[in-house]
């Protein structure tokens, strides 16, 4: 067992915490906050495992993984915009 | 000694990500939540790239350590940028801050 694994292994608890909040948050936003923050922490252990296992392939998913996270981001930041009322 | 530097970079990283998922529980409005678990994911996710840096340059792994530079790199540019857009879009959504004294924004946007 690497070290890296159980750094994995323990950012992905943390990630359960993080989604406890979109399945709780009370407002819209609460939840896109809380998607943004457990996309940031699969980015992190993509990174981790990519050391574990020596491929340089998994850093090349998690940019592309950032990107399209970003790219949700933005779609739901307008998405909040447009929708004045609740 | 640079096995010692791996795992103190790990430990401030999974710290600071724990600190970020509690701030998701612990603050009361999206904004306060925002600022908490964007900045700490952040600055987690930097030090455990470090951690990764420093561990494939010493196995002799060039690709890995370029590639997880530039993912760093674009990490910071994007949280930053969407943690904006979220608060400007949650602002446009009618959710005002609680406790807040003053709102330039509203005189501005009238």
């Amino acid at each position: 067992m690497s070290v890296f694994i159980i750094a994995s292994v323990v950012l992905g608890i943390i990630a359960l915490i993080a989604i406890a909040r979109i399945i709780l948050g009370p407002t819209l936003a609460d939840r896109v906050v809380a998607l943004d923050a457990t996309n940031t922490m699969a980015v992190a252990i993509l990174i981790l495992l990519s050391a574990e296992f020596r491929q340089a392939m998994f850093v090349d998913i998690a940019i592309v993984y950032a990107m399209l996270s970003f790219i949700g981001t933005i779609y739901f930041a307008k998405y909040l915009e447009a929708n004045q009322n609740d | 000694m640079i096995e010692l530097l791996i795992y103190v970079f790990i430990s401030i990283g999974l710290l600071f990500h724990a600190m970020g998922a509690l701030a998701l529980h612990r603050f009361f409005d999206p904004y306060t939540r925002l600022h908490g678990s964007t900045l700490c994911t952040t600055f987690g996710s930097i030090f455990l790239a470090l951690a990764a840096i420093i561990y494939a340059l010493q196995a002799g792994l060039f690709p890995i350590a370029l590639h997880v530079f530039l993912a760093i790199v674009f990490l910071m540019v994007t949280n930053a940028t969407g943690a904006h857009a979220i608060a400007r879009g949650a602002y446009l959504h009618g959710i005002k801050p609680k406790r807040l004294a003053v709102d330039e924004l509203a005189k501005v946007r009238k």
